[in-house]
């Protein structure tokens, strides 16, 4: 015996009113995608819930990729067989075993019976169902209150549905039901985390990258491309703008004082992300800052460099520590590629002593050595953008060498 | 031309060439290097990974590439007890192991290891109840080859690395490279840590190979240098070999799907065919690996069949081919029981999935007459 299918709840869609249908519609196709190199897996809805039918592909493979699925509150492998009170209770008994393996602890039996042609009552069922386990396994005993393991049964027109094991989905809300954000994407550990965080909201992500060659190398850039790349696996395919920021970086190092380099330079990123987002039609930005965590990201600092714009500034991140940062982008696969060590451009050119509570007066004033208009607006327009695709092993271009 | 000697190498697979030649060529930048050209190879190095991580269903990062079996052997077996060495010096294997673990574990007791050889059955298995007597408060380490290479008989790794799973400290490395896309094995559910394999054995080039490391499993490295393989092997990557190996990797495996049946059956044809002829004694067990079949032809020395085959554009081997060079009966044969005669007469024939029917009738008939000429001259 083996699941054949996979039930999926998403609670807190149920709280969207009316918006509840473009939600449902949504998270549908979000989860159709994610599966769609499932040869043989349909997916279905119904009153309120949906269903993927295996069709024979692997369980724990398919279970696997729903986690990516953000809007899913749970979902659980189920059993389906026809309505014969032996096939039945045999389900059972296997599920049962595959949520306890060691067959020590307690369970109880629920069943719903909305199909009321079926013989034998939901109280009955109970019973018949749990002896069929009891008399079955070694040392579970029942426990109605707190359960180890709930084998929940439904007896509906076309089937009967059972299921044991619950699993926690990722929550959040289905991608592409909340807007356009524009993500700067760094090379660092915490940018593709608040890209994840922002997608688990719904939002449908672009990126942008600021690349300042030939003293950030093509490496870094490529690096910040297999970022991205694993980013599709939670949003789908998304648009990378990657800055042209030599010229404005080199303009900065040449007109402004070491200890508001780094000031600046951040206040003039926010400009050419402001630019950016109008020209793409993003509604925000997301950035990956953590309060306090380095010289930029002080309340001093937010607080001078967040003065050039207007647009809201998400910060998915703004109050976690850096280990709990680090654990999320372990768990989406981020990790490994962020720490490999290419330098980006927030840390060439930079001075030994960056202010860490900056004068906004005093930013304002330098600033006024630089062309700022003509440096935001050469660098947007020379933005190079590109699509990223979810990620295939093998390459377009190494195709015919595998 | 027939060539039955799969064992002791494969001809690289047509497409496996043009790839090498293709990535020798134009992907020629070292992958360390920081320029364009060394990160694309670095790239491709990647995905090679990616994609034998794939196939093998392993995660990228436990993929070593190595330059072969006996490369990987040895950085599994040394490396392990190098490292373990203060937890424990006890290490065990089978006398019918391949040269390079074996030759490993010799050396290893040199150093001060102490080695529990276990012996094979008349059918060349080790089983799980012979590792479990074996097992010791020091060992560290279980190796084992998954199919023999001389004979063919298939040592049950799934049962073995269950047992390994009741003593988590004691690591289980495989030797598979006879049975990687010959003989299915599930590296998860055999528990394995390591597992060796080598491209030439599966239609890939030579000086090339993987070693399978569990995630969170710890080496010694062999050699000390650069940083590539995560530390593990030093040296500039081989890519182009890589590649062409990943390549014949896949294509074996693909082929393992739709033609392991036809394999069986050409072999057991081959058996019972040989098996009729007087004089010809039948050496691998009945449960075998697809691929292998060995026999003997009682009175006549090997070589001489071997030579008398070559000159009908037939290739066959006596033992394994690394040891085949000294006049010694098979140590494998001696340890599955059979006397001297049998052990001194053994000719492996090895397949692959691209040999035929006719193949195997054209080298019935060769062969028939040939041990009929030859015995009739010792016999005399």
């Amino acid at each position: 015996m083996n699941y054949n299918h996979i039930l999926i709840r998403y609670n807190e869609l149920a709280l969207k009113g009316k918006n509840r249908k473009d939600f449902e519609r949504k998270l549908l196709e979000n989860i159709k995608f994610a599966l769609q190199n499932f040869s043989g897996v349909k997916v279905n809805r119904s009153f309120g819930r949906m269903f993927v039918e295996l069709n024979g592909a692997d369980e724990s493979a398919v279970s696997e990729r729903l986690q990516d699925v953000f809007g899913i509150h749970s979902f659980s492998p189920a059993l389906k067989v026809e309505l014969n009170q032996e096939k039945i209770d045999a389900a059972a008994l296997w599920a049962m075993k595959d949520a306890l393996p060691n067959e020590d602890g307690t369970f109880k039996v629920t069943v719903k019976r909305p199909n009321k042609n079926y013989p034998i009552g939901s109280q009955q069922l109970n019973y018949d169902i749990g002896s069929h386990i009891l008399r079955n396994t070694k040392d579970i005993t029942v426990n109605v209150h707190h359960p180890d393991v709930e084998v929940k049964v439904e007896i509906r027109e076309e089937a009967a549905y059972i299921t044991c094991k619950n699993v926690k989905g990722p929550g959040g809300l289905p991608i592409r039901t909340a807007g356009k954000v524009l993500l700067m994407l760094s090379g660092g550990i915490d940018s593709p985390v608040a890209g994840y965080l922002a997608l688990k909201r719904g939002v449908l992500l672009e990126a942008i990258h600021f690349h300042s060659p030939p003293f950030t190398n093509e490496r870094a850039r490529q690096k910040v491309e297999d970022l991205a790349r694993v980013l599709t696996r939670y949003g789908g395919s998304m648009k990378l703008h990657v800055v042209p920021f030599t010229d404005a970086q080199k303009e900065i190092h040449k007109q402004i004082p070491d200890s508001y380099e780094m000031t600046i330079m951040r206040r003039m990123m926010l400009r050419i992300a402001e630019a950016a987002a109008k020209k793409y039609e993003a509604l925000a930005i997301v950035n990956g800052e953590s309060l306090g965590q380095v010289a930029s990201q002080t309340l001093d600092s937010m607080h001078t460099i967040n003065e050039v714009t207007s647009i809201p500034i998400l910060r998915p991140l703004i109050t976690t520590d850096k280990l709990d940062v680090i654990e999320v982008a372990k768990k989406i696969g981020t990790y490994d590629l962020s720490i490999l060590p290419f330098e980006d451009c927030c840390t060439i050119f930079l001075p030994p002593n960056s202010k860490t509570k900056p004068n906004l007066e005093k930013a304002k004033l330098y600033e006024k050595e630089l062309d700022i208009d003509h440096l935001v607006k050469d660098a947007v327009d020379r933005i190079e953008s590109i699509k990223i695709t979810p990620k295939t092993i093998i390459e377009e271009e190494f195709n015919n060498l595998f | 031309m027939i060539y039955f000697d799969n064992s002791a190498t494969t001809k690289p697979y047509k497409e496996v060439v043009e790839t090498y030649i293709k990535v020798a060529e134009d992907y020629f930048g070292n992958p360390s290097s920081l320029h364009p050209l060394g990160k694309v190879a670095e790239r491709l190095l990647t995905q090679a990974r990616e994609l034998a991580a794939n196939l093998l269903h392993v995660k990228p990062q436990e993929i070593i590439f190595t330059s072969g079996g006996t490369e990987g052997n040895n950085l599994a077996i040394k490396g392990t007890a190098r490292l373990l060495s203060k937890r424990g010096k006890h290490l065990i294997t089978s006398s019918m192991e391949h040269a390079s673990s074996l030759e490993a574990f010799q050396q290893l007791e040199k150093e001060g290891f102490q080695v529990t050889y276990l012996k094979p059955d008349k059918n060349g298995i080790i089983n799980m109840e012979q590792v479990e007597a074996a097992i010791r408060n020091e060992t560290i380490l279980v190796s084992l080859i998954h199919v023999n290479n001389e004979v063919g008989s298939i040592v049950p790794i799934e049962a073995i690395g269950e047992l390994l799973s009741h003593h988590p400290k004691i690591l289980f490395h495989v030797d598979s490279v006879q049975g990687i896309s010959k003989v299915p094995l599930n590296l998860h559910k055999g528990k394995v840590d390591f597992c060796t394999l080598s491209a030439h054995k599966f239609h890939g080039m030579k000086g090339n190979g993987i070693l399978f490391v569990r995630d969170g499993v710890r080496l010694t490295p062999l050699f000390s240098g650069g940083s590539q393989e995560r530390g593990n092997r030093a040296g500039t990557e081989n890519v182009a070999g890589v590649v062409a190996m990943v390549k014949a990797l896949r294509l074996s495996m693909e082929a393992s799907k739709t033609e392991l049946t036809k394999l069986t059956e050409l072999n057991e044809w081959l058996k019972q065919k040989c098996e009729s002829i007087t004089g010809v004694m039948i050496n691998s067990p009945t449960k075998r690996s697809p691929h292998i079949l060995n026999l003997s032809v009682l009175g006549v020395k090997p070589e001489v069949i071997v030579q008398s085959l070559g000159e009908h554009d037939i290739y066959v081997s006596t033992k394994s081919a690394c040891s085949s060079k000294q006049a010694e009966p098979s140590r494998v044969l001696l340890e599955m029981g059979y006397d001297e005669n049998r052990a001194s007469t053994a000719i492996r024939l090895s397949f692959t999935f691209e040999n035929t029917m006719e193949e195997a009738q054209a080298f019935l008939s060769v062969f028939t007459k040939i041990v009929e000429e030859l015995k009739k001259v010792v016999e005399k």
